[in-house]
C-alpha cells in the first residue's frame, strides 16, 4: 500500500536519502534500524506525506489523512490531554459525543485513564509519549509511523509502549525505527537496514537480526560500519 | 468627561481591532513562512513601532486633507481619520508581537497539526493557538499606545467637541486653557487605564 | 585620560552654554497675547523694530486669552495685548493693570465655503448668523467655533447671542463644531468640512496665501465686527517680578509714531492690504470720528 521508488531527499544541505526504494503492504509491520544520520527519520517523514522527495516518487494506496506518524521528542499542545488526543478527530469533524468515547477508550488503551484532564504540561515522559501514541491511535489510521518511539524512555515505559505498539500492529501497517535492533526482532515482521541514506538489506529479523545471513551485516551490527 | 473616556475607548479599541485583523495574517506570513527579505522585514517592522506619531499623523494629514489624494473621503477630522491613523500607528507592535510569539512556538507543532490531519490553514491556525498568550500581549501593548498617543488624534481628529476630543487632546486643551483641574481628572483616568494595562501585560509576559 | 575627560567637560559647556546664557539673561520683556494676533505675524514685526531701535528683546506668548490674563496675575507676563474689551476692564477694576491703551485694530470677518450655501454674502453679521443657522438647521451649511474662550471665540458668541441664539444650546447642534484651538487649526477645520466661521483677516489672508484653505470672506465691516487690541502692563505694585519699566517703554513705543507706523502699514506687501488699523493715531487724530466712536464704544472706553 505504500511504496517509495528510488527516493532522493536532501535535508540541510546533506542527502539524507539516496535513491530509496521501499514497499510496505497492507498489514505487514516493517521496522528500520540503523545508526543516527542514517535517513531512518527522514524516510518516515516522506512516508508520512510530511516532506516531499527531491526525487522520486512516494505512492501511498489509500486517504492521506489515513496516514499518521508520532515523532521521536514529543510535541503537544499547550492545553489538557483530552484536547491534544482529540484535536485529530475535531479536525475531521467528528461529533462530540463521539470524540469523547474514543478519546476515553483510547486513553485506557494505553493506561492512561481518567488523566483526560490533566495539563500536558505536567506530565512525565512517558507519558507524554503514551500520549502523543494516544492521539495518533485515536484516529484509527491505516498507517502508522514510529520515530524511535521508545529510545527517550525508561525500561518500564519501554515495555508499555512495546505492548501498545503490538496491540497497534493487529489493526493497521505499522513502520516504525528503531537504533535497537532486537526491539525490531521482538515487534516487526520484516527488517529494513539503512546506512547513509540506503537501504542496505532488508528481510525477516532472523535473516537481519538474529542470525545475520552476511558477514558485513553482522560486523555492521556489531557497529563497524558497512 | 464620560464621554469622552467612551470615545477615547472606542476609537483606540477599533485601532486596535482593525490594526489585528489585517495583523494577523501579516504576521502569520512572516512568523511561519521563510522567504527572502524576511529578516529585513521583520527589521523593518521592529523600528517602525517607534515611530513618531506626529510623523504618521503629519503624513496621513497631507494624504487625506481636502487637497490631497485622499480628499474627496472627507476623512479628515472626523473619528475615522483617527481611527485609521492609530490602526497604521500600532500595526507594527501586532505584528512584531505576533511573529516574536510564533517564533518560539515548537517549529514540530505544524508538523503534528499536519500529520494528524490538519490543512496549511488549520496547521497555521494550531500554531497561533499556540502563540496565543503573545497575541493577548500583542491587542493589550498595542491598545496601551493608541490610547495614550496625542500626536495622530490631534492632527486627524482635530480635537472637535463631542465628535473627535478624546482624552489625550483634552487633556492637551484644557491645560493650554488653564483649566488644570479638568485636566488633572482626565490624566488620572488615563493614567489608571494605562497602569492597569501595563500590569496586565507585565503578568501575562512573566508567566 | 585627564585630556579626555577635560575635553568632555568642555564640550558639555559649549552645548550648554546657549542655554546658559539665556537662563541667565532672561527672555527679556515677556508679553503674554492671543494666537490669533501672534499668527499673524505683526509681533514679531514690532519686536524686531522695537529691539533694533534699541529697546531689547521681547519675547511672546501666545497662550490665548484666557491663559494670558491668568498669567498675568501670576506675574509671569509683564504686559497683556489682548482683544477682550470686558475681561480687561475687570482686570483694571481689580487693580492687576495700569495704563490700559488701545493700540491697534482690524475687523473680524465671516468666512465660509465659495459656494455659500446659505447665502449670506454681503449681508448684515447678524442677519449672515441667522442665515447660517436656518441652512444648518436644514442641512445645508455648518458652523465651525474656536470654542477655547478666546478673543475672537467671545466676540462670536455674543455676535450669536445679540443674533438671537444661546450658545450653549448651539454647541449641542450636530452642525455646530468647536476645535478648542487656536484661529488657523479653526480655519483648517473649517475649510475641511466646508463651514463657516468667524476669522481675523490677518490669519485668513495668511492661510489663504500658503493655500491652506479653500474659504471666502463673505462678510467684513460693521461695528458688531470691529475688533480692538490693547495693551496692559501689569501692575508691578499688584504683582512681584514683573518687569514694569520694560513693559512702560514698551507700551511707550507702541503708541509711537513709529510703532504706530509699523501696525498700520504691517501686511501691505504680503497680502496688498493693511491687517490693521492704528488706532492710538485714529483715536488722537480723530480724523475718522465714525471709526473712532466705534472703537470707544468696542473698547469700552470711558468718555
Amino acid at each position: 500500500m505504500l511504496e517509495l521508488r528510488r527516493v532522493v531527499r536532501r535535508y540541510g544541505g546533506k542527502i539524507a536519502l539516496r535513491g530509496v526504494s521501499l514497499r510496505v503492504r497492507r498489514g505487514e509491520s516493517l521496522s528500520l534500524i540503523g545508526p543516527n544520520g542514517s535517513g531512518k527519520t527522514t524516510l518516515l517523514r516522506v512516508a508520512a506525506l510530511l516532506d516531499r522527495p527531491d526525487e522520486g516518487e512516494v505512492r501511498y494506496r489509500g486517504d492521506p489523512q489515513g496516514v499518521t506518524m508520532v515523532f521521536q521528542q514529543p510535541v503537544f499542545f499547550d492545553t489538557t490531554v483530552f484536547k491534544n488526543v482529540a484535536y485529530g478527530l475535531r479536525i475531521r469533524g467528528r461529533p462530540e459525543a463521539e470524540i469523547g468515547e474514543r478519546v476515553r477508550r483510547v486513553l485506557s488503551l494505553v493506561g492512561m485513564e481518567g488523566m483526560e484532564g490533566r495539563r500536558v504540561r505536567e506530565l512525565s515522559g512517558g507519558e507524554r509519549q503514551r500520549m502523543a501514541l494516544a492521539r495518533a491511535l485515536v484516529l484509527e489510521p491505516e498507517l502508522l509511523l514510529l520515530d524511535e518511539p521508545t529510545s527517550s524512555l525508561d525500561p518500564p515505559n519501554t515495555w508499555l509502549v512495546e505492548g501498545i505498539i503490538r496491540e497497534a500492529e493487529r489493526e493497521c501497517t505499522v513502520v516504525l525505527s528503531t537504533n535497537q535492533p532486537f526491539q525490531a526482532a521482538r515487534l516487526s515482521r520484516r527488517v529494513a537496514c539503512l546506512f547513509e541514506g540506503r537501504v542496505i538489506a532488508r528481510g525477516s529479523p532472523r535473516e537481519i537480526v538474529e542470525r545475520p545471513r552476511w558477514e558485513r551485516l553482522r560486523r555492521f551490527l556489531r557497529g563497524e560500519g558497512w | 468627561m464620560l464621554d469622552i473616556v467612551l470615545r477615547s475607548l472606542w476609537i483606540s479599541g477599533t485601532a486596535t481591532l482593525l490594526a489585528t485583523a489585517w495583523g494577523l495574517p501579516l504576521a502569520l506570513l512572516l512568523g511561519l513562512r521563510e522567504f527572502r527579505g524576511r529578516r529585513a522585514l521583520l527589521s523593518l517592522f521592529h523600528t517602525l513601532m517607534g515611530l513618531p506619531t506626529v510623523t504618521l499623523g503629519l503624513l496621513l494629514f497631507l494624504l487625506l486633507s481636502s487637497r490631497g489624494p485622499l480628499g474627496p473621503l472627507h476623512l479628515l477630522y472626523t473619528p475615522w481619520a483617527m481611527i485609521l491613523g492609530q490602526a497604521l500607528l500600532v500595526t507594527p507592535i501586532v505584528v512584531t508581537f505576533l511573529c516574536e510569539a510564533l517564533e518560539r512556538v515548537d517549529p514540530a507543532l505544524r508538523d503534528l497539526a499536519r500529520t494528524l490531519g490538519a490543512s496549511e490553514r488549520q496547521a497555521s491556525l494550531a500554531v497561533l493557538g499556540e502563540a496565543r498568550r503573545g497575541a493577548v500581549l500583542a491587542v493589550l501593548a498595542s491598545f496601551n499606545r493608541a490610547v495614550s498617543e496625542l500626536g495622530v488624534a490631534m492632527m486627524l481628529g482635530g480635537n472637535l467637541h463631542g465628535y473627535t476630543r478624546v482624552m489625550t487632546t483634552a487633556i492637551a486643551l484644557e491645560t493650554a486653557r488653564g483649566e488644570i483641574l479638568l485636566s488633572l481628572q482626565l490624566a488620572a483616568v488615563l493614567l489608571a487605564l494605562v497602569f492597569s494595562l501595563n500590569l496586565a501585560v507585565n503578568l501575562l509576559g512573566r508567566r | 585620560m585627564r585630556v579626555r575627560s577635560l575635553l568632555l567637560l568642555s564640550l558639555l559647556l559649549v552645548l550648554l552654554l546657549p542655554a546658559l546664557h539665556s537662563a541667565l539673561r532672561g527672555p527679556g520683556l515677556r508679553v503674554a497675547t492671543t494666537t490669533s494676533l501672534y499668527d499673524t505675524g505683526l509681533l514679531e514685526e514690532l519686536a524686531r523694530v522695537y529691539r533694533e531701535g534699541g529697546g531689547g528683546r521681547v519675547a511672546f506668548l501666545p497662550v490665548g486669552t484666557g491663559q494670558a490674563f491668568l498669567q498675568a496675575r501670576r506675574g509671569e507676563a509683564d504686559l497683556l495685548l489682548v482683544h477682550a474689551p470686558a475681561q480687561e476692564v475687570e482686570f483694571m477694576r481689580e487693580g492687576w493693570g495700569e495704563n490700559r491703551s488701545v493700540v491697534a485694530c482690524n475687523f473680524f470677518v465671516l468666512v465660509g465655503p465659495p459656494q455659500d450655501p446659505a447665502g449670506v454674502e454681503n449681508h448684515p453679521p447678524l442677519q449672515a448668523l441667522s442665515r447660517i443657522a436656518g441652512a444648518a438647521g436644514e442641512g445645508r451649511a455648518r458652523w465651525v467655533s474656536r470654542g477655547d474662550l478666546s478673543g475672537t471665540h467671545l466676540r462670536e458668541r455674543e455676535l450669536w447671542e445679540e443674533a438671537g441664539y444661546d450658545p450653549e444650546n448651539l454647541r449641542k447642534e450636530g452642525w455646530y463644531l468647536e476645535t478648542g484651538a487656536g484661529m488657523g487649526q479653526t480655519l483648517l477645520v473649517a475649510s475641511e468640512k466646508g463651514a463657516y466661521t468667524l476669522s481675523d483677516l490677518g490669519t485668513f489672508l495668511t492661510y489663504l496665501r500658503k493655500g491652506l484653505v479653500n474659504l471666502k470672506v463673505l462678510v467684513r465691516g460693521g461695528k458688531e465686527l470691529l475688533n480692538v487690541y490693547s495693551a496692559i502692563p501689569v501692575n508691578p505694585e499688584r504683582v512681584r517680578g514683573v518687569d514694569g519699566e520694560g513693559a512702560r517703554r514698551f507700551l511707550e513705543f507702541l503708541l509711537s509714531e513709529e510703532g504706530q507706523r509699523t501696525i498700520g502699514e504691517f501686511g501691505v506687501g504680503r497680502y496688498g492690504e493693511p491687517l490693521f488699523l492704528p488706532a492710538a493715531r485714529i483715536l488722537g487724530e480723530n480724523s475718522d470720528p465714525q471709526l473712532a466712536s466705534w472703537i470707544r464704544e468696542v473698547a469700552l472706553l470711558e468718555g
